[in-house]
């Protein structure tokens, strides 16, 4: 019999920088093959036989009423099949669809349009060229009505109803008032304080632009009933449960396979008309169709992020900080589709107190329509923590501006200490663990805090502009418990499933879906640190909603606290009756048995063992089971979060201004994350990176603004700037370790939190920059060279 | 995918061809070289020609030489090719400082200088920098040769004095001693068109400026000639008050439009801040040159 | 028209209408739809390949006019199952996530080294500033790209030692 030692692998518990571990580590991706020989299967690569092309016509107008819609001239096309207007939905009951919020979208325009680049008509022809020509041959007669741009005046009383479809809806007004935390309390506070700052702080609307748009291809066989789908998107199972609800059919004869994606940042979470379409255009046509948006329909028209308007107030007593207030107008644009979980109609917002021991804080959020695109979706935030993040470490900095403080000393005084752990902040969450002073710490050894502002002081003598900006966040991300979470009903929890085969190897299936996150490579690693099977045997599966099991999907960085919680817990149970196996093997009793990666042992006699391979064989053999044992060595589970995991972290950016032309060079950018345990270092890096230069672009040039007549200015990249390689500096990551104590692996989600904490430093630095010299003492997102030259004239406006 | 209408093809294979297939296809001809003006505008459907004519194979309107007192560049000479010449970049530096923040480096690969300066953009790079070093153009038709001016050149926005069944086929520019040139351009980021940028050029003689050649991109309808700062630079030593002198006739004489880019106030400033900064940069390779 | 253009070695020969973008032509003809296309308006650089050896934007040239040129595309760097240092430093340096820019980076990436196989971190980021890649901020792909220098630099001495 076998002694159960591998010759040719440790068994001992690799390093975590180990080239090739079993378990946590720095393993290079498995799904990188495909890709870089240009051989990874997104959307548009796919071809299915008889397949038809759809292109969507979209309002010129951000307001306008539908006198009619002529489809004859685009019908008399050669090419083209079909044209697709409200009137055909109508009579196939999917006119409208409900959104994530529990609102409603038109899925294409009937009575009026409601903002630039709404769905009015889909042509559906052989080819995309001609479907792109036919859309020039539909002529649409509109009646142009004033807009609602301005978040701040949607709810004036002559302000036109742009909701008009909805019964009893007689203003702007998209939801009720919603609050968090105690009012009292916080006035208590304020009058308490001997320092107090205000600000208005506008988080502007961005958009996540994954490289690779939006699009999907809808297959319906009519003599089946199946509907098979071929989407990239952040949440297929959830997508299945909507389209069954929408369009009337058997959710178990719809299939969707999410293939490679492109990026998705929260952009891809949304179920969008150009679907729908796409799905009834397949039933009316019987053939395949694909629809693809091109980039400034993906611009103008599919869920944009943040538009926050917010007032904030803070105070401090005795150098600390004690309360916050703050009032925000949440600009949800045409239909509130806003991504977040049903409970929570401003997200995560009231995460607002930050890492701070506050005595009160008070939170209101309302929401307004405007004549814009629908949204909001997180971009790559979970659920509006990145608004809160950026207006209270702003906040911070304006309180500590107003007390002549060091911004690094005022959040070390006022964190919440390490021995407060679990923590229930003023708002109600409970923070799970953490030290912010040494994670604050290891960011000011990193970047030479005392040294950069001896460099500052001596470059302002000489006339240079040289600003040192800081933010520390914590975020609250893995939603969620099922007892406080769901969408549209649905619990925001997620399945594993693990197949252990004869030969050893595993398949496991996870419910989230990569969009270049690295799922395939370290969910293998997770079955590999809990099983001891080398990652390259355990094959990830995951993006098809026929081989996977339910959940809610990626997004709000939930894949490693709620998926990846769910392949721990899964490879738990395999390695639970793999010891019930191996008693029967080892002829000892399963509590005699000690377990170590990759093989059971007799406790006392090491080389008594086997390995978790044999155990597998044995488990399909004809061999010996325990008794009443059925064969196999397979388990499922539904993970159910007992809480958010509480990552944070904290961030310096050192920014140079050039004096005459404004213009904003980040030099360096230094952030130090604990996200508690890493499975595999190399890919959270890789995260952080991409979330840095994220924030990059959001505090410098990402924006989407609109003129008075609501025309989107920024619809295609000429217009909505993101940062190259020359704008993003060498970014400096440091690490500490705060383990999460009830995520099975300690592990904290990440994927958000450099998006989340790195807008807020690097516009405290430019502050920081300006303060002394010009006297600046606010500017709103993002600092482009005019809007900081602005500033720098005593003249900061908010973005339009 | 944004695609554009239909249209016919035809490749040139001589710049009599080019002429010819032009004047068959009428007013819905145009040239294709480089194609990153006019593809784009075509996927947009904002431009919809009916008739193609691609340049791209006539290498005879490749090149960069010096011919006597002026140094000649063939209308299809790529961007990537001007950044790179070394002969340009000792004559004329304010090459390579524009085409270092012209688009990015895989569009050089493809755009040209005669594109560039046809499509007449007033953000755009290269028609100030010919302006500024008093380039003319050379314009071919059925009937023969004309040589413009880069002051005639700009009709109007995105006009220029090429007719139908024209064709620009070489820009000169005349070298002369004690020449120092530069480009200065402010931009939202790397490989944006300009919020403002400044071409400057001046000819050192004895110590004094004997003539200077300055335009302005993107603060106006089309490049912008500053006259008036050239005719305040002439026979007077360069100076940086002199510079900044120039600097605030440039922000007086230029008429920006407000946009995304920046309101009218900060285009004007930046006039001014790049005119000083260009004539500085000229000034110091100017008189560079005349120790060499 | 006919169009006949050389990719990958390959002579592909199709009638096309003048209007087809040059990145249709390789992604349907060939069927490569290793290169894609992420904007319209030649911003983003995902469906760069080479033509000469020169890095050109598929997106923005019609294929009427790659005829007579070679075309190259990521599916042609990895030879007789030897991976290009380019793919191979992406993979080491971890310069990809979700891999939809990595085409047109290594394209990029690749035209930058046959010209200068000793390229700066400056260098590296102007040659690949028409590319945008949303996921990995750029560090990894400007260390990918150096990472194939050096190795591409040692390949060549061992050869001639």
């Amino acid at each position: 019999m076998s002694t159960g030692v591998r010759d040719t692998v440790e068994v001992n518990l690799p390093s975590r920088d180990h080239e090739r571990p079993i378990g946590f580590g720095r393993l290079k991706r498995k799904e990188d093959a495909r890709f870089i020989r240009g051989k990874g299967t997104y959307l548009d690569d796919i071809r299915l036989p008889g397949m038809v092309h759809g292109a969507m016509l979209r309002s010129p107008f951000a307001h306008a009423r539908i006198v009619s819609i002529d489809t004859s001239r685009a019908l008399a096309h050669p090419n083209v099949a079909a044209v697709i207007t409200a009137k055909d939905l109508e009579t196939l009951g999917l006119a409208w669809m409900p959104t994530i919020s529990y609102d409603t979208q038109a899925v294409l325009a009937g009575d009026k349009v409601r903002f630039q680049g709404q769905e009015v008509a889909f042509v559906i022809a052989t080819d995309e060229y001609s479907a792109n020509d036919a859309l020039s041959l539909i002529d649409v007669e509109y009646e142009p009505l004033p807009a609602v741009v301005n978040a701040r005046k949607a709810l004036d009383p002559d302000a036109p109803l742009i909701r008009d479809d909805k019964a009893g809806q007689r203003d702007n007004l998209a939801s009720p008032l919603w609050e968090a935390g105690d009012q009292e309390a916080t006035d208590r506070a304020f009058a308490e304080a001997d320092t107090v700052v205000t600000r208005d702080i506008i988080y502007p609307r961005c958009h996540p632009a994954p490289l690779e748009t939006c699009g999907m291809i809808a297959d319906f066989n009519p003599e089946t009933g199946q509907l098979d789908i071929y989407n990239g998107n952040q949440a297929p199972h959830a997508h299945r449960t909507v389209y069954a609800h929408v369009a009337g059919l058997a959710e178990h004869m719809i299939r969707i396979r999410c293939q490679d994606i492109g990026g998705g940042f929260g952009n891809k979470v949304p179920v969008y008309p150009g679907y729908v379409c796409a799905i009834a255009g397949s039933i009316v046509a019987g053939v395949p169709v694909k629809w693809v948006e091109n980039r400034t329909e993906n611009l103008v028209s599919t869920g944009f992020a943040r538009d926050y308007v917010m007032h904030a107030e803070m105070c401090s007593k005795d150098g600390k900080i004690t309360g916050l207030r703050v009032d925000v107008i949440a600009d949800h644009g045409a239909f509130d589709s806003t991504a977040q979980p049903t409970k929570f109609p401003a997200g995560f917002f009231h995460i607002v107190c930050g890492s701070y021991d506050l005595q009160a804080s008070h939170v209101q959020v309302k929401a307004v329509y405007t004549n814009k695109a629908p949204g909001g979706v997180a971009y790559r935030c979970s659920f509006r923590i990145t608004e809160a993040v950026y207006l209270v470490e702003r906040m911070v900095d304006a309180l500590a501006l107003e007390m002549k403080a060091d911004p690094i000393e005022l959040r070390m005084r006022s964190f919440i200490a390490p021995e407060q752990f679990p923590y229930e902040t003023t708002t109600g969450w409970t923070y799970d663990s953490g030290n912010y002073a040494e994670t604050m710490r290891v960011a000011m050894d990193i970047a030479g805090y005392e040294e950069l502002r001896r460099e500052q002081a001596e470059k302002r003598a000489r006339g240079e502009l040289m600003g040192i900006g800081v933010s520390f966040f914590t975020e609250g991300v893995g939603a969620g418990p099922r007892k406080h979470m769901d969408i549209l009903g649905l619990a925001m929890n997620d399945g594993a499933d693990l197949r252990i085969h004869p030969s050893g190897k595993a398949v496991v299936s996870i419910s989230a879906q990569t969009q270049g996150q690295g799922h395939e490579t370290t969910f293998a690693q997770i079955v590999a640190e809990e099983l001891g099977i080398p990652p390259e045997d355990v094959e990830v599966r995951h993006g098809d909603t026929d081989r996977s099991p339910y959940g809610l999907g990626t997004y709000g960085s939930r894949s490693t606290p709620v998926s990846g919680g769910a392949v721990a817990i899964v490879s738990r149970k395999v390695r639970d009756k793999a010891r019930l196996i191996a008693s029967t093997m080892l002829e000892a009793r399963p509590e005699d048995l000690a377990w170590e990666k990759g093989r059971w042992y007799v406790k006392g006699d090491p080389a008594k063992g086997v390995l978790i391979e044999e155990i597998a064989e044995r488990a399909y053999s004809g061999g010996e089971l325990p008794e009443g044992m059925e064969g196999g060595l397979d388990a499922q589970v539904i993970y159910d979060p007992p809480n958010l995991t509480y990552p944070y972290g904290a961030y310096i950016a050192v920014v140079d201004i050039d004096p005459d032309t404004a213009e904003v060079k980040v030099r360096r950018f230094i952030a130090v994350d604990d996200c508690g345990v890493r499975i595999n270092p190399m890919v959270v890096e890789g995260q952080i990176h991409g979330g840095l230069a994220e924030g990059v672009g959001i505090a410098l040039m990402e924006v989407i603004t609109f003129d008075d007549e609501g025309n989107c200015l920024n619809s295609s990249f000429m217009d909505y700037l993101i940062p190259t390689a020359l704008e993003c500096p060498d970014f400096e990551l440091g690490e500490t370790v705060t383990p999460c104590p009830h995520h099975p692996l300690g592990a904290k989600g990440v994927g958000e939190s450099p998006n989340v904490g790195s807008p807020p430093a690097i516009v405290n630095a430019v502050i920081d920059a300006l303060h002394v010299t010009h006297g600046v003492d606010h500017i709103d997102m993002p600092c482009t060279p005019a809007r900081v030259w602005a500033a720098m004239q005593g003249r900061a406006e908010p973005p339009q | 995918m944004q695609t554009p209408a239909a249209f016919d093809y035809e490749r040139a294979t001589s710049v009599e061809g080019v002429i010819a297939s032009l004047q068959r296809g009428g007013a819905g001809a145009r040239v294709i070289a480089g194609g990153h003006s006019l593809l784009p505008m075509m996927k947009l459907r904002l431009a919809n020609p009916t008739h193609l004519v691609d340049i791209n194979d006539l290498k005879e309107l490749q090149y960069i030489r010096e011919d006597g007192s002026e140094i000649r560049i063939g209308a299809l000479t790529r961007h990537v090719d001007l950044e790179k010449s070394e002969l340009l970049a000792r004559r004329f530096p304010i090459f390579r400082d524009a085409e270092t923040v012209i688009a990015d480096p895989v569009v050089r690969n493809r755009g040209t200088i005669g594109g560039s300066l046809c499509q007449a953009d007033a953000s755009e790079d290269l028609s100030a920098v010919c302006s500024a070093l008093k380039a003319s153009v050379v314009i071919r038709g059925a009937t023969g040769e004309r040589i413009v001016s880069m002051e005639d050149f700009h009709v109007g926005p995105y006009t220029t004095a090429v007719g139908d069944a024209e064709l620009l086929t070489e820009i000169r520019i005349p070298v002369r001693a004690g020449c120092g040139s530069a480009h200065e351009k402010v931009e939202r980021r790397a490989g944006d068109w300009a919020i403002a940028a400044t071409s400057a050029a001046v000819w050192l003689e004895g110590g004094a400026i004997a003539q200077a050649g300055i335009a302005l991109s993107a603060v106006g309808l089309t490049t912008i000639h500053l006259t008036r700062a050239e005719e305040l630079l002439r026979g007077k030593a360069p100076t940086q008050e002199l510079f900044a002198e120039a600097g605030e006739l440039a922000s007086a004489d230029c008429s920006p439009t407000a946009d995304g880019r920046g309101p009218v106030d900060y285009k004007r400033h930046l006039a001014g801040v790049l005119t000083a900064r260009a004539l500085a940069r000229a000034s110091a390779r100017a008189q560079d040159q005349g120790v060499a | 028209m006919n169009v006949t253009i050389d990719i990958n070695g390959e002579t592909v020969s199709r009638e096309i209408e003048p209007r087809l973008l040059l990145v249709h032509f390789i992604r349907d003809t060939p069927g490569l739809t290793g290169t894609h296309w992420g904007c319209d308006t030649s911003n983003c650089g995902a469906c760069v390949v080479l033509l000469d050896g020169s890095p050109v934007k598929s997106c923005t040239m019609l294929a009427a006019m790659a005829e007579g040129h070679e075309i190259r595309t990521v599916e042609s760097l990895e030879r007789d199952g030897d991976l290009d240092p380019v793919q191979q430093g992406f993979h080491e340096l971890h310069a990809l996530q979700c891999g939809f820019c990595t085409p047109g980076m290594m394209m990029t990436a690749r035209g930058l080294l046959d010209e200068n196989p000793d390229p700066t971190e400056a260098e590296i980021r102007t040659a690949i500033s028409g590319g945008i890649c949303r996921c990995t901020g750029y560090k990894n792909i400007v260390a990918a790209i150096r990472w194939a220098a050096d190795h591409e630099a040692a390949a060549k001495q061992g050869v001639s030692a």
